[in-house]
């Protein structure tokens, strides 16, 4: 069965350099522009994993985190996030509000790949 | 029954254990790989609070009053958790002024007084005298009670030089000798006595639990048992009830924790390992629940083998403070009443070795010190290396101590039981704590009040309990106590004033902590502190602020080098000496000792220096007598420490600027990571797939050459913004005409207007005076604030207008748009860096420095820029320029 990637990102450019690489990697693909759509979109498609940009407008990538790990029907949906500070305190504070993983962009789209298909992987 | 060859041999053999512990500590710290540099180390030797007082007199007092042997120990444990911050202050305050013992902490806070470290001194003294004595008694009836048939107490001998425990107190007094001042030492830090007083806290616990396993689980069926039998005897059962069958005697518990809690900071032992002994302020925080702990385990078994003896041997057969021993031995068990016999040592010995060392220290730099510094060979400039007569009198001291000890304990031990000796110095060093807590909070504590209060305190304590307790043992009448001195009732010592209804420790402590306190007070409010007593109290104080930043020296006159350099080496020694000073020219970034500047700096290196070897009061009397110095007052005080806070002040800008420059740092880095992972991740893709279809190469290489050109605006407006900020930008100013530089950035965005459809309008004034400034910059403001509008009206039916006015005072710009507006409350926030309000999709990608930077550029001209906006109402950013 074919699985669904949420990927939310507020820079218009990303999303569209992360959805080609997420199809091409044969995943249906949701797109969000701000941290309420991506809450919106995982209440109501359930995709199977999401990739979280830290920095966004409305709700940021560690509120998004912390949403959907307080929903019991979310506790284990794998969530990586992507940041670009990539300093050590928001590595931590995105691993404790819940996040699986992350990756800090500029990231290697092979190991961006990879680290999906693993966490996709060992969520079944 | 033991043979006493075998006690004895056992004992030294542990002792000479625990002196091989502290050599080996000390080897290993000359070594510098300090054995106590572990907070384990610290939060144990912290334990020679439980002395053989709680290894005995605990027991004793249990099988008395039950669970009143509690208090003792409840007190230091709230202590520790309560008010660890007041002893970090304390130790950073004798760190930072190299405070080596509780009277010099008090002298040196109001003014590096002699006169009250003197009193501090005597006060220790003639209260801790006791409490040395109940560690000799505690080992001699120890033992006795192991070398004599159960029940029988050992004879006093007739002639005082056939009494063991005399040997005894020569001999614990050579090996504090040995432990404590093998050499002299400018922060009095003993590292190899404090590895053997934490090893002495971990025998004495495990040979406590011990017996207190073997009790409660060897002869009973375990702590149930021994409960519910106790409970079944009539006589026993009310030493498990808090009200003992009368009303709670809450005074009286709120007394003994309280005076418990002020003696585990005050006593001149625990002030020692706690404050002098120090190696890292963080270690505290595990001594914060690691000595609690240790309390609450050493006191588990002491009901229990408390009970276990009155059930085993009946009420008043047996001595209880003796159970311990007493128990073990009963059931045949020699070996284990051995162990605990070497607890027992082991607790005395700890407590009587830090005492004494603690004691000496005070008593050579407060009492002896300034009496033969008045004496003509001592006070002289030229005298000789004093570093063996310091060693010399503090050795003495320490004998001298244990004998003074060993007198008390042979006139008055045998009658006072243990537990009522302790209490009595406890309620002596008590009377410290409010000129100690008071230096440390209080700014308005003065000398006189401190001496006051201390004198009242002392006086008071002498008389209601001190007084009291010689009569009780028979050395004056005891008529005074039923009747008051003279038959005047109201002076009656256990009842001053006509107090009546409170135990006699709880009425000593209250009226003698009452005198105190308000002596201090009231004495302190009075006066108006003197110079030296004001800036001393600052750096007690803000001691925090002080050490965090430069702090303040108050001192002001003529120096010379060379005379400071041979007043430390008699004190410290010539080698010690020559390596300070090495130290300190290299701090102060000179090549030798002779270049060093003869500065306030220096003599307050040098007074400190001192303190650590002879105490603050006679280490000001020593420096003063080598240098030329002009009197303090209140005005210089004040002067100094606005200098210095001015320095603070320039200090803490630097740091929150680069802060500032730090979080800079870190937006800029956020910004460009943000591009290049859209082109990193397209050009990888392409890379990969040669296959990929032609328009959608081409959009990815688009999308590839914008994030480029974003790359470098954003470089170029760093670098933009860093010139401004520097004040390294350069500016071209001339006469500018405001029409014109409108019109300039208004025709560069007219094509991209037309093609999403934007109505873009100008309102200019017929004619306008020109302005002095750079015509380019401020076609970049102009032109920044166009892009944002037209980043954010709608397309297709987008509108801006741009309007200039005139005005006598200057020229004002407009440009109103009709997009999505901004919120009141993000106003403040679009011109900060790198804040970006959300993005139009498809629209060029914003940097976050475009209005920052504007901002700038106008207010370096004289003007102002602001916004004025409603959330679905349009935006309408504007900026004034002065003539």
């Amino acid at each position: 069965m074919t699985k669904t990637v949420l990927i939310a990102d507020d820079e218009p450019n990303i999303l569209i350099s992360l959805e080609y690489l997420m199809k091409r990697e044969g995943y249906r693909v949701l797109l969000a522009h701000d941290g309420q759509e991506a809450c919106d979109l995982i209440a109501s498609e359930h995709p199977d994993m999401v990739l979280l940009d830290v920095m966004m407008p409305k709700k940021t990538g560690f509120e998004v985190c912390h949403a959907i790990r307080a929903d019991e029907t979310f506790k284990a949906m794998p969530i990586l996030l992507l940041t670009a500070k990539g300093r050590d305190t928001d590595v931590a504070k995105g691993l404790a509000m819940g996040a699986n993983d992350y990756m800090i962009k500029p990231f290697s789209t092979k190991e961006l790949a990879q680290k999906v298909r693993e966490l996709l992987e060992s969520a079944e | 029954m033991v043979a006493p060859a075998l006690v004895v041999g056992v004992t030294l053999a542990y002792l000479l254990i625990l002196f091989a512990v502290a050599y080996f500590g000390d080897k290993r710290a000359e070594a510098g790989r300090s054995v106590i540099a572990s907070p384990w180390v610290y939060a144990l030797s912290m334990a020679v609070y439980c002395t053989a007082w709680t290894y005995f007199g605990s027991v004793g007092r249990a099988a008395n009053a039950g669970v009143w042997f509690l208090p003792i120990y409840l007190g230091p444990m709230l202590a520790m958790i309560l008010a660890w911050l007041v002893v970090r202050k304390m130790i950073r305050i004798a760190k930072t002024y190299r405070i080596t013992s509780i009277a010099d902490f008090v002298a040196s806070r109001y003014g590096k007084s002699p006169l009250l470290a003197g009193l501090v001194t005597l006060i220790t003294v003639v209260g801790i005298v006791p409490y040395m004595a109940l560690q000799l008694k505690a080992i001699a009836s120890g033992y006795a009670v192991l070398t004599l048939p159960l029940g029988q107490s050992m004879a006093t001998p007739a002639d005082w030089w056939a009494d063991g425990v005399l040997y005894m107190a020569l001999a614990l007094a050579g090996f504090t000798i040995v432990f404590g001042t093998r050499h002299l030492d400018s922060s009095e830090r003993h590292e190899g006595m404090v590895a053997a007083i934490a090893f002495e806290s971990v025998v004495k616990l495990l040979a406590f639990l011990l017996v207190g396993a073997f009790v409660t689980y060897g002869m009973f069926g375990g702590m149930g048992d021994i409960f519910s039998q106790a409970l079944a005897q009539d006589n026993l059962k009310h030493l498990l009830a808090f009200d003992q069958g009368q009303p709670f005697a809450y005074s009286q518990w709120f007394t003994l924790t309280l005076l418990a809690m002020l003696s585990v900071v005050f006593l001149p032992r625990q002030f020692q390992v706690m404050v002098v002994e120090n190696v890292d302020e963080r270690h505290l925080r595990r001594a914060v629940w690691v000595f609690p702990l240790y309390l609450l385990l050493i006191n588990i078994f002491v009901l229990p083998i408390a009970l276990g003896g009155l059930l085993y041997f009946g009420v008043d057969t047996v001595d209880p403070e003796t159970f311990v021993l007493s128990l073990p031995l009963a059931q045949g068990y020699n070996w284990l009443a051995l162990v605990a016999f070497v607890g027992g040592v082991s607790a005395a010995t700890g407590m009587v070795v830090v005492e004494a060392i603690a004691v000496s220290t005070m008593v050579c730099n407060d009492l002896v010190m300034p009496l033969l510094l008045r004496t003509r060979r001592f006070g002289e400039r030229s005298g000789g290396d004093l570093t063996g007569l310091l060693l010399g009198i503090r050795r003495t001291a320490i004998v001298l101590i244990l004998l003074l000890g060993y007198v008390y304990f042979h006139l008055a031990g045998n009658t006072y039981a243990l537990v009522s000796i302790g209490l009595i110095s406890f309620a002596a060093v008590a009377q410290f704590a409010p000129a100690v807590l008071g230096g440390m909070y209080w700014k308005g504590g003065t000398r006189n009040g401190a001496l006051a209060g201390l004198l009242a305190g002392f006086v008071l304590w002498t008389y209601t309990l001190m007084l009291p307790s010689l009569a009780k043992s028979g050395w004056v009448s005891a008529n005074f106590l039923e009747y008051g001195p003279l038959g005047i009732a109201w002076l009656k010592p256990e009842a001053f004033l006509g107090l009546e209804g409170m135990d006699n420790l709880s009425h000593a402590l209250f009226w003698s902590l009452f005198a105190n306190i308000s002596a201090y007070v009231w004495v302190s409010l009075w006066q108006r502190p003197a110079a030296r007593e004001a800036s001393q109290a600052l750096l007690f104080v803000d001691v925090f602020q002080r050490t965090s930043v430069a702090h303040p020296v108050f001192w002001q006159g003529q120096a010379k080098v060379t005379d400071l350099l041979h007043l430390t080496g008699r004190f410290l020694g010539e080698a010690k000496t020559e390596r300070l000073f090495a130290d300190y020219a290299q701090q102060v970034g000179v090549y030798d000792i002779g270049q060093i500047p003869a500065d306030a700096k220096l003599v307050h290196f040098v007074e400190t220096q001192l303190t650590g070897a002879i105490g603050s009061a006679s280490a000001r009397v020593m420096v003063a007598s080598v240098v030329e110095e002009e009197a303090l007052e209140l005005d210089d005080v004040m002067r100094i420490l606005e200098e210095a806070s001015e320095l603070r002040v320039a200090l803490e800008k630097l740091k929150s600027l680069d802060h500032l420059k730090d979080d800079f740092m870190s937006s800029v880095t956020h910004e460009l990571r943000t591009p290049l992972t859209s082109i990193r991740a397209l050009t990888e893709m392409m890379q990969d797939d040669p296959e990929m279809e032609l328009e959608q190469r081409q959009q990815f290489l688009g999308i590839v050459v914008a994030e480029t050109e974003r790359l470098s605006r954003l470089v170029n407006q760093v670098l933009d913004m860093a010139k401004i900020e520097a004040g390294h930008a350069e500016w071209h100013n001339s006469d500018v005409d405001m029409r014109e530089i409108v019109q300039q950035a208004v025709n560069s965005v007219a094509g991209t207007c037309r093609e999403r459809g934007i109505a873009l309008q100008t309102e200019l004034p017929p004619q306008l005076a020109p302005l002095r400034a750079d015509a380019d910059r401020l076609v970049q403001v102009v032109l920044n604030l166009l892009s944002n509008a037209i980043k954010f009206v709608p397309e297709g039916s987008g509108k801006i207008d741009v309007r200039v006015r005139d005005s006598a005072a200057g020229v004002t710009v407009e440009v109103q748009d009709n997009g999505i507006g901004i919120a009141p409350d993000k106003h403040a926030q679009v011109f900060e860096k790198f804040r970006q309000v959300e993005n139009a999709a498809g629209s060029q990608q914003g940097t976050g420095l475009g209005l920052p930077i504007s901002r700038q550029i106008v207010e370096h001209f004289g003007g102002r820029m602001w916004l004025a906006s409603q959330a679905g109402r349009g935006a309408c950013f504007s900026f004034f320029l002065p003539r």
